[in-house]
């Protein structure tokens, strides 16, 4: 017999009479102010939102927040010409020269400031965690309030995707907060209105 | 890991040799646990989540088969190889055979209990695999030749001079260097050479959807994603109770993991892998080790239930001052003390007694494990079956006698207090384990009993 068959006979003979699953199983989290909310949790791991009118605006405000800095890259059309990095390349290695990336999200958990991203809006998987530094656009009326609405939302049925919670960090020297583990040394999230 | 296993409570003695350090160690532990405390006060619903999450882990226990038969077609379909391993050992030689087949002969980690549970970097050592933990703390260990002290937290037994010295000797840093960002930088350099060399990758699963046929990875390093997304082979362990039924139950469970662990409201990075990347290979094994006997023990099966967040070691007296390494086992604490006698009950069978069961560690459990009665009811188990040294079942026998018989008990008290009062060398001496860092108290004059016989009018 097979190891899955063997285990799966154990079990069969193994497990308890079978219950129900709870027919509950979100619950609401009546934020005042959904926005508000994913700013707070957000400002509380190092991650900075900015609130832009529009694409226009969005690009004119990355210029000068990232004035001097090399190797950029995005994954948003309009910023197409700020990037000075392509991505169209075939091996991920080649990312890790990456300073800044700026990516196209789909949407924004309040309760815990995470993101969705996913292989629908990303060629490279590895890119926002070998990236130095890491933005995130999202529309601006795509923020949830909870992972119960997150999962309702996310109906995809992509290969990969993830939330991300501000920037990679670590307390495993003595309990101290430190930001930049592995993954992006920065977050910013950018909130686009039209 | 190869010296001789020390029974907890000699183990518990030589970590309290130095009281500033296990001082240090409980305080620490406990401001994790006073962050899981505000965090899920934050959240008016967070006893239904509890319950919620106890529930669907409770449907989980009661249909495993069909829900692992449908997650295995799921997985499959999605592109990724399944394997089924019985035990530690057949879960080593499948993770050898898939390196084996790729040439690989150096590999990186993120965290996985279960390989620890598995032993599973000496074996691939012993079988010329170099395994390099990617996980600071894990890698803070591993250079130390020592195994995690705690699941969530595995260096959290040293302080930053231990790190400074071991990275100086290994990394290179500035000698007497203690500064944790500079500390971590210098691993994150170190570490990122690993990601961009190494073709393969081991990750463990903190969830299993058996709806989609995709699995959940936390971290809040960004390790188990840096290392997966970049090499051609994914490997990914799971215990078989890391099983969900739906998707949209992750939303209970994601809710509750980080809050419980650290108070964080979530873990930086929650990485749902269903399908490999375009020219990867993804693997997936399923391992039992022990976990379907469990499963029929009707007392002790809750606690495959367990998400291993770490809240019953943080709150947990005894691991406080104690320390991870005291348990001998790869899950620590009130946990992994109803777990590891599953595993060996000759060998861990002094677990299950290293605990005041004052039961904070089932209040604060996110699945609600009944932990502190699983503790004790393994203690009836193990001398039951002879498990538990002479000594201790002679105490316990003893024990029973003089509690039994309501007589012999008075004239035992009143022999005691008596003793105590005019022979106190007789109790204050280091022989009375009761006499270790504390006074013994001043004998009462009467026993309760005597007072209360007298004043009843």
């Amino acid at each position: 017999m097979s190891s899955r068959e063997k285990i799966l006979q154990q079990i069969k003979l193994n497990k308890p009479t079978g219950t129900d699953l709870p027919l509950q199983y979100t619950f609401d989290s009546g934020y005042e102010n959904t926005e508000a909310k994913f700013k707070e949790i957000l400002e509380a791991i190092y991650t900075e939102v900015i609130v832009v009118d529009s694409l226009v605006e969005l690009k004119a405000k990355v210029e000068e927040m990232y004035a001097g800095v090399v190797n950029k890259a995005t994954t948003i059309p309009e910023l197409a010409d700020w990037a000075d990095f392509s991505l169209q390349l075939s091996d991920p290695h080649e990312l890790e020269m990456i300073e800044v990336a700026i990516l196209q999200a789909e949407f924004g958990v309040a309760e815990n400031g995470a993101v969705w991203i996913s292989d629908n809006h990303l060629k490279h998987r590895a890119l926002p965690f070998i990236t130095q530094n890491l933005a995130f656009v999202i529309p601006r009326n795509a923020l949830v309030n909870n992972m119960h609405e997150a999962y309702q939302r996310l109906t995809d049925t992509t290969g990969w995707g993830c939330f991300i919670a501000g920037p990679s960090k670590t307390a495993d020297i003595e309990q101290s907060l430190v930001i930049g583990a592995h993954g992006a040394r920065s977050m910013v999230i950018f909130l686009v209105e039209n | 890991m190869s010296k001789a296993v020390m029974e907890h409570a000699d183990a518990a003695d030589v970590f309290n040799k130095d009281e500033s350090y296990v001082d240090w160690h409980d305080e620490t532990l406990w401001f994790v646990r006073t962050k899981r405390d505000k965090s899920s006060k934050l959240l008016p619903e967070w006893e239904n989540l509890r319950e919620t999450a106890s529930q669907i882990k409770n449907y989980v226990l009661s249909h495993m088969d069909e829900l692992l038969e449908t997650f295995e077609k799921n997985a499959k379909a999605n592109g990724i190889h399944v394997h089924w391993a019985a035990d530690a050992a057949e879960h080593n030689e499948i993770v050898l055979g898939i390196l084996k087949q790729h040439h690989v002969d150096r590999m990186i980690k993120s965290k996985s209990m279960l390989t620890e549970e598995c032993h599973m970097n000496e074996f691939l050592t012993r079988n010329g695999i170099e395994v390099i933990d990617t996980d600071l703390g894990e890698r803070i260990v591993q250079l130390r030749n020592e195994p995690p002290s705690h699941i969530v937290l595995p260096a959290i037994h040293l302080k930053k001079k231990d790190i400074g010295d071991l990275f100086h000797e290994h990394l290179g840093t500035d000698a007497g260097a203690t500064d944790p960002q500079y500390l971590t930088e210098a691993a994150r350099q170190h570490l990122r050479d690993k990601f961009l060399t190494r073709k393969a990758a081991l990750t463990g699963v903190n969830f299993a959807v058996a709806e989609t046929g995709g699995f959940v990875v936390c971290t809040n390093e960004g390790n188990a994603d840096m290392g997966a997304h970049l090499a051609d082979v994914h490997i990914a362990c799971m215990g078989f109770e890391k099983l969900v039924p739906l998707q949209a139950h992750l939303g209970v469970f994601l809710r509750l993991l980080a809050r419980s662990a650290t108070g964080q409201p979530v873990t930086t990075y929650s990485s749902h892998f269903k399908k490999p990347r375009e020219g990867q290979e993804m693997h997936l094994v399923i391992v039992d080790n022990g976990r379907s006997a469990q499963l029929g023990r009707a007392d002790f099966r809750n606690s495959l239930k367990c998400i291993r967040c770490g809240a019953c070691m943080n709150t947990c007296p005894v691991y406080r001052r104690s320390g991870g390494h005291s348990y001998h086992n790869a899950v620590a604490g009130p946990i992994g003390s109803i777990l590891a006698p599953n595993l060996d009950m000759t060998k861990n069978a002094d677990l299950p007694f290293a605990s005041t069961l004052c039961g904070s560690c089932s209040n604060v459990c996110p699945v609600k494990i009944d932990i502190h009665d699983q503790l004790y009811k393994w203690r009836q188990v193990l001398v039951q079956g002879g498990h538990v040294p002479q000594a201790k079942e002679i105490g316990v026998k003893a024990m029973s006698m003089v509690l039994s018989q309501p007589r012999f008990y008075q004239w035992s008290g009143r022999l005691g207090r008596s003793v105590m009062r005019t022979l106190p060398f007789m109790v204050n001496n280091s022989l009375n384990p009761w006499f270790k860092q504390r006074e013994m108290p001043e004998p009462p004059k009467e026993s309760f009993r005597d007072w209360y016989v007298r004043n009843r009018e």
